[in-house]
């Protein structure tokens, strides 16, 4: 491998992962890591099995249900029988081609994107996939991890590789300190809005700066995971201190001798000095401010304390014609305040937003205070793990004071495939990734924010700017 | 995989930016274990009324555009989840082709994965297409993978650019993966490399 080219982070692990290079520039890329959920691996286990195919490393492949379970109690198993027999069919592959996997009723369980980094199969330098497009929050190891398709989740099953072209490199850089009242969801709504959702296609976005590197685990995990609603293929944070830290002692981590090795390793990972990028966006953190979006796009961003923007202020009538539309299905008008809107249900959970920091985050929030009548709000823990970690922290008591539903751990109304949906015309104050027309229930209006924001919503019952709660 | 060779047919325009995967397919739709039958579903709430009538003003609810295998699309189609559900849904109400100024990745890599052809063009190109496509039954487009050109109704044709290897395999109908297999030895060689050096890995 040619040394002599300063290379950047996702350089780094790409030529490290090449099998063989086709003719026309596409790689035959090798696989460290394969995480499986029920909803886009049925189909992919049974061309394996008409194919007469086994799975090429049991040992990397990991499987948890997470798309579709309920968030109630469980222990008498699913009720839906759509969903009972997806759940059912994993359990069913699994077992038949040996992949590890992290039951319903274990403490592991959880929505997948949590699970992987919790317990350190997710470590820097990897490549990861799964067949869900949020798989990108893994980036925040510095792992290249990135969706793919049922039809490559066979392949890699199959193959431990993937026929990929290299992504082009993006640099979001984002400097110095992030403002009172900011979180890591601010940041990516902020990157997205500048950028767009077509922003990063084709694209993997290495982010930097002070304000990323300031960031715990669980901030960089939020702002990777949304790389996706930028159009990017995947999102990456160089590991430093803070990653080592996170990932040392995991059950699935590296351990003594293989630690030393494997740190030794990760440290050369990072962008080398004067390491080329096809484009480079800076933002300045200081000019951050809580964000929530207005529109069925996740680049329809807006500060809390702005208005409804105006379609007719788009420079082309098709522009025109499809913010006209967003506004007519989120029941919105141009010039409305962003604070005066009133909101049905509060949404705390999802792989953006579903680990214990947030929940620490709405529970600060939450503290002495309670839930607007008519309000209904759920905080829904990214996993068993997190839940416990909750629980034992006393978080529970206080959400549960204040009115909100303490569930169990799943990917829920983010994505609306279990009973957690809105109903037509509902809205809700959401910390998931996606507020696409119907994605948390047919008719559904979804403003995507911050933890603290959704939080300080439920006590309001409407979109707040939580800098003024905390005052 | 179906092979694309080569594809006349009524196409429809769906110009609309960012139509994401969750307005392909829903994902309350996404609770099969098979890969058929999602053609029903697809553009769920742009076809159908809550009541479950279909919406006349929708295009694919239009004749001749029910039958529609090709599609003018708007920027960033396909935006959102990795859901293969997306194009087997396209496939499976008839879409072979769709011509777009842009797509999100996934979505665009997953069509190829089954024989459906997704061309990049620019933006004044698919306008003029989309043209084309009101026209109706009178106004077939013509897709020809192996000249890699599109001919329109007035016999003008536009070259489009493809990945050699993607289409090699879309015109052959190749499985990846039996093409994988072939480089077993190589992946053998890979793995027996790093576990020696990397054996956390």
């Amino acid at each position: 491998m040619a040394e002599s080219r300063p290379r950047t982070l996702f350089d780094k692990i790409w030529d490290s992962h090449v099998v063989e290079r086709l003719p026309d520039g596409t790689c035959l890329l090798y696989i460290d890591r394969h995480l499986v959920h029920e909803v886009t691996s049925p189909q992919a286990f049974e061309g394996l099995r008409l194919a007469g195919r086994r799975v090429r490393r049991p040992e990397a492949t990991f499987a948890v249900a997470d798309h579709n379970v309920p968030t109630s109690d469980r222990s008498a198993g699913i009720a839906e029988p759509e969903s009972r027999l997806q759940v059912e069919t994993l359990e069913r592959n699994v077992a038949e081609f040996g992949v590890r996997y992290f039951p319903l009723l274990d403490r592991r369980q959880g929505i997948v994107h949590i699970v992987g980094p919790e317990q350190g199969i997710s470590q820097p330098g990897m490549t990861i996939v799964c067949g869900d497009s949020h798989t990108s929050t893994h980036g925040a190891l510095g792992a290249l991890a990135f969706g793919i398709g049922t039809s490559e989740v066979e392949h890699v099953l199959a193959t431990q590789t993937l026929l990929q072209k290299p992504a082009k490199n993006m640099l979001v850089r984002v400097d110095g300190a992030l403002p009172f009242g900011c979180t890591a969801k601010d940041i990516i709504l902020a990157i997205i809005g500048r950028i767009g959702t077509a922003g990063g296609t084709g694209h993997v976005i290495e982010y930097s700066g002070e304000a990323i590197r300031s960031l715990d685990m669980a901030g960089r995990m939020t702002v990777c995971n949304m790389s996706i609603e930028a159009g990017a293929r995947a999102g990456l944070i160089a590991p430093d201190e803070t990653t080592f830290a996170y990932l040392k002692g995991r059950p699935f981590a590296p351990s003594g001798e293989a630690w030393e090795r494997a740190l030794a390793w990760w440290k050369t990972l990072p962008s080398d000095p004067g390491a080329a990028y096809d484009r480079t966006v800076v933002l300045d953190a200081a000019e951050i401010v809580p964000l929530v979006t207005w529109g069925t796009s996740p680049e329809d961003v807006v500060p809390i304390t702005g208005t409804v923007p105006d379609p007719e202020a788009e420079p082309t009538e098709a522009r025109r014609s499809a913010k006209r539309r967003m506004l007519d299905y989120m029941g919105l008008t141009p010039g409305q305040r962003m604070q005066d809107i009133a909101i049905d249900v509060v949404f705390i959970g999802s792989c953006t937003n579903g680990r214990i920091e947030d929940i620490r985050a709405a529970a600060a929030v939450a503290q002495g205070r309670k839930v607007a009548p008519g309000v209904r709000a759920m905080v829904v823990p990214g996993s068993g793990l997190v839940k416990a970690a909750a629980e034992a922290e006393g978080l529970d008591r206080v959400l549960i004071e204040a009115g909100f539903e303490w569930r169990e751990a799943g990917c829920s109304m983010c994505l609306g495939m279990n009973p957690d949906q809105l109903k037509p015309g509902q809205r809700c104050a959401s910390t998931s990734n996606r507020n696409f027309e119907g994605r948390q229930g047919p008719g559904g209006r979804t403003h995507l924010m911050s933890p603290a924001m959704a939080a300080a919503a439920a006590v309001t019952g409407r979109l707040t700017d939580v800098r003024e709660l905390a005052r | 995989m179906q092979a694309f060779t080569t594809l006349t047919g009524i196409a429809a325009p769906l110009p609309l930016p960012n139509i994401d995967t969750d307005k392909i397919i829903p994902a309350r739709f996404l609770k099969t274990i098979r890969r058929t039958g999602l053609g029903r579903h697809l553009f769920d709430t742009l076809r159908y009324h809550p009541d479950g009538s279909e919406r006349s003003d929708f295009i694919l609810n239009q004749e001749p555009w029910r039958r529609a295998e090709i599609l003018i699309a708007g920027p960033n189609f396909g935006c959102g989840s990795s859901r293969e559900h997306a194009p087997w849904a396209l496939l499976d109400f008839g879409i072979r082709c769709i011509i777009a100024p842009d797509f999100a990745d996934i979505f665009f890599n997953n069509c190829f994965k089954n024989g459906i052809l997704p061309i990049r063009l620019p933006q004044e190109t698919c306008e003029l297409l989309a043209q084309d496509a009101a026209m109706g039954a009178n106004a077939r487009l013509a897709v020809d993978l192996e000249r890699q050109v599109i001919v329109r109704p007035n016999g003008e044709e536009i070259r489009f650019e493809v990945d050699p290897f993607r289409r090699h395999c879309l015109l052959n109908g190749l499985d990846d993966i039996g093409q994988t297999m072939a480089h077993a030895a190589a992946i053998d060689a890979f793995e027996a490399r790093r576990r020696a050096e990397q054996p956390w890995l």
